[in-house]
């Protein structure tokens, strides 16, 4: 029997802050993310789901464990490599968005592949442009951030965190901010594509409506998994 | 290049922000470069007016000491010796002297020259007259005397001579007309071919230029000269120039700045005085742009943290903040410049010397300017890079 080489990887991941006396607030997460998975990761504020996500984003490093991406061990790599496996391998969807308001709405979504090629290239304009139209907004590429209400930010961050074409997309309450309709128009988005082009994603929630439409979920207490299986297993929400 | 991209689109998007510091840049430039063309203006002005009429390296045998007339060793009483007229030794060998301090590296003209005191005779008029005899074409090199006529021509043939404005004005004489030339008890008659004005009192109301050989016969030293004058390139290399020469020749030689040390400290005091404004211009204007990027820094905090998240490493994020500093000292520098330069006009016809923004002086801002936008932005920049992408975006201090 073959094993699959998991796209995401933690093993015995631990993190604790504090000088001297430390906290520790993941205690041992083992998880396995393959190709095409949708996974929520519920658990009540404070549990360390974001922690955990910026450990797997590789935008911090855990104190103990292992953390590897579609092969690669995170804890070998150096700032540089980190960085170039971050923008090659992961999107990002964070809650408030984070557009970069000087930047054009085109430019927005052509921000990761300028950091993986050194700058903003005219052959990038088109995938942009693709992107933008698959979310419903390809009559706004030239517009700013400002102009636009807060379900199409949500959507240009969408683009923006698939416009590498990574394998892994860890999405922080993407939904958030917005309205019921909204956020189902985002989350189906997101489904799309992950059917599609099997892209997998790691969805920290706090919406049940939008953990019940994933795959699986992971539930996060007190930073241990307390829970991981389908969503009708979730007890919590009866 | 995503460095400069980002860098450029930041500060368009504060631009408000972006453009009060480009005025303090531009402002800061221009003090720097209108004060320099001012003070450089001046100096050239000084140094014009003082080696207009002088040389910048005089090679010279030490004078011979006064004697006295009684030399009776049998006769003692009381005395005191006054020093009479300077009168110098005979220059040995002075065509060996002239060829070797041609040959000296920095120096560009020689002119032998034979100089001393006359008196001037024009009817009833008598002036006290310093006569000076060269070699028209090499005295030319060292004072510029045709390029300060007034009347007439510069010619140095025959028993011709050339007078100052003053002296000229004077003796009642005017171009053509002869004057008698007395010293001791030689006596010469001149013509006055020309007139110049050379701006300084000293000269023009003394000089009176002829030929090499008129000047010895007339002064007592056929075959013989009083000094050699040179001119240097740069004339702030004249002293260590003029040790050389002495070096080669064994003559006693003395440089400008040896003979004008008033004039050079107080142009090093200028100068010093100048490089202190200089230095708080430019401090006030690193200060600016290093506050304005470490505010910036602190705003965008949660974009730095994006970028990081993308995939920017933080060598792009450092020249990010980087890029903003080159282009506040560039942009600042070239309006700067162009301020400071019209500055300079305006004031210009008020000022009583030429006030010229160098090509030099430019490139000198341009430089500085660029030096000290990227220094001022090094630290904020720095920071920025450092920037713990998570706590960044999450907005944590």
């Amino acid at each position: 029997m073959t094993i699959t080489p998991a796209l995401l990887e933690l093993e015995g991941v631990r993190k604790s802050y504090g000088d001297g006396v430390k906290t520790e607030v993941l205690h041992g997460i083992d998880l396995r993310v393959q190709q095409g998975d949708l996974v929520a990761l519920v658990g009540p504020s404070g549990s360390g789901k974001s922690t955990l996500l910026n450990l797997i984003g590789l935008l911090d490093r855990p104190t103990e464990g292992r953390i590897a991406i579609d092969g690669q061990a995170a804890e070998q790599l150096d700032d540089r490599a980190l960085t170039a496996l971050r923008g090659d391998k992961l999107g990002f969807i964070f809650q408030s968005h984070h557009l970069l308001p000087g930047l054009s709405v085109l430019e927005n979504v052509m921000l990761p592949s300028a950091a993986s090629h050194g700058g903003f290239r005219a052959g990038m304009r088109a995938p942009a442009k693709e992107l933008l139209s698959a979310m419903g907004l390809g009559d706004r590429v030239g517009a700013w951030p400002r102009q636009l209400s807060g379900g199409m930010q949500q959507r240009v961050a969408v683009a923006r965190a698939l416009m590498n074409d990574p394998p892994l997309v860890l999405a922080d309450e993407p939904t958030g901010n917005l309205d019921t309709e909204t956020s189902n128009q985002v989350f189906d988005l997101l489904r799309q594509r992950n059917a599609e082009r099997a892209t997998a994603f790691l969805i920290v929630t706090h919406d049940p409506a939008i953990a019940r439409r994933c795959d699986r979920v992971v539930e996060l207490v007190d930073g241990a998994i307390v829970y991981e299986g389908g969503p009708s297993g979730m007890k919590s929400w009866d | 290049m995503l460095a400069l991209q980002l860098a450029w689109r930041f500060l368009r998007e504060g631009r408000t922000q972006s453009l009060l510091i480009l005025a303090g840049v531009t402002i800061g430039i221009a003090a720097f470069v209108f004060v320099s063309a001012i003070i450089e203006g001046l100096q050239v002005n000084l140094l014009e007016q003082t080696l207009g009429s002088q040389a910048h390296i005089s090679v010279a045998p030490e004078e011979a000491p006064p004697r006295p007339l009684m030399r009776d060793p049998g006769i003692a009483f009381a005395r005191r010796i006054e020093p009479s007229e300077p009168r110098r030794r005979p220059f040995d060998q002075w065509q060996r002297a002239v060829r070797r301090v041609e040959a000296t590296d920095g120096v560009v003209a020689v002119c032998p020259k034979v100089s001393g005191s006359a008196l001037a005779y024009r009817g009833a008029a008598e002036e006290a007259v310093k006569v000076v005899g060269a070699d028209a074409a090499r005295l030319r090199r060292i004072v510029d005397i045709p390029a300060n006529l007034v009347d007439g021509q510069y010619r140095l043939g025959g028993d011709e001579a050339v007078v100052g404005t003053s002296l000229a004005e004077k003796l009642g004489a005017g171009v053509g007309d002869p004057i008698r030339v007395r010293s001791g008890d030689r006596e010469s008659v001149l013509r006055i071919v020309g007139i110049f004005d050379i701006g300084n009192e000293m000269v023009n109301g003394r000089w009176l230029v002829t030929s090499l050989r008129n000047a010895q016969t007339l002064l007592g030293r056929v075959g013989d000269i009083t000094e050699i004058d040179a001119r240097v390139a740069d004339v702030y290399e004249a002293e260590r120039i003029a040790r050389e020469v002495e070096a080669r020749t064994g003559v006693p030689t003395e440089s400008w700045m040896e003979r004008n040390r008033d004039l050079l400290t107080g142009l090093r005091s200028q100068d010093a005085s100048t490089t202190m404004i200089r230095i708080f211009v430019l401090l006030a204007v690193a200060m600016g742009i290093a506050s304005v990027l470490s505010v910036s820094v602190v705003q965008r905090r949660g974009q730095i943290g994006i970028l990081r998240a993308v995939g920017t490493s933080r060598a792009i994020v450092l020249g990010v903040f980087l890029w903003q500093g080159v282009l506040f000292g560039l942009v600042g520098a070239l309006l700067g410049a162009l301020v400071g330069a019209l500055a300079g006009e305006l004031i210009e016809s008020s000022a009583l010397f030429d006030i010229t923004v160098t090509p030099r002086l430019l490139l000198t801002a341009l430089a500085v300017s660029l030096a000290t936008g990227v220094l001022a932005a090094y630290l904020p920049a720095r920071r920025a890079a450092r920037l713990d992408p998570a706590a960044a975006i999450r907005g944590d201090e």
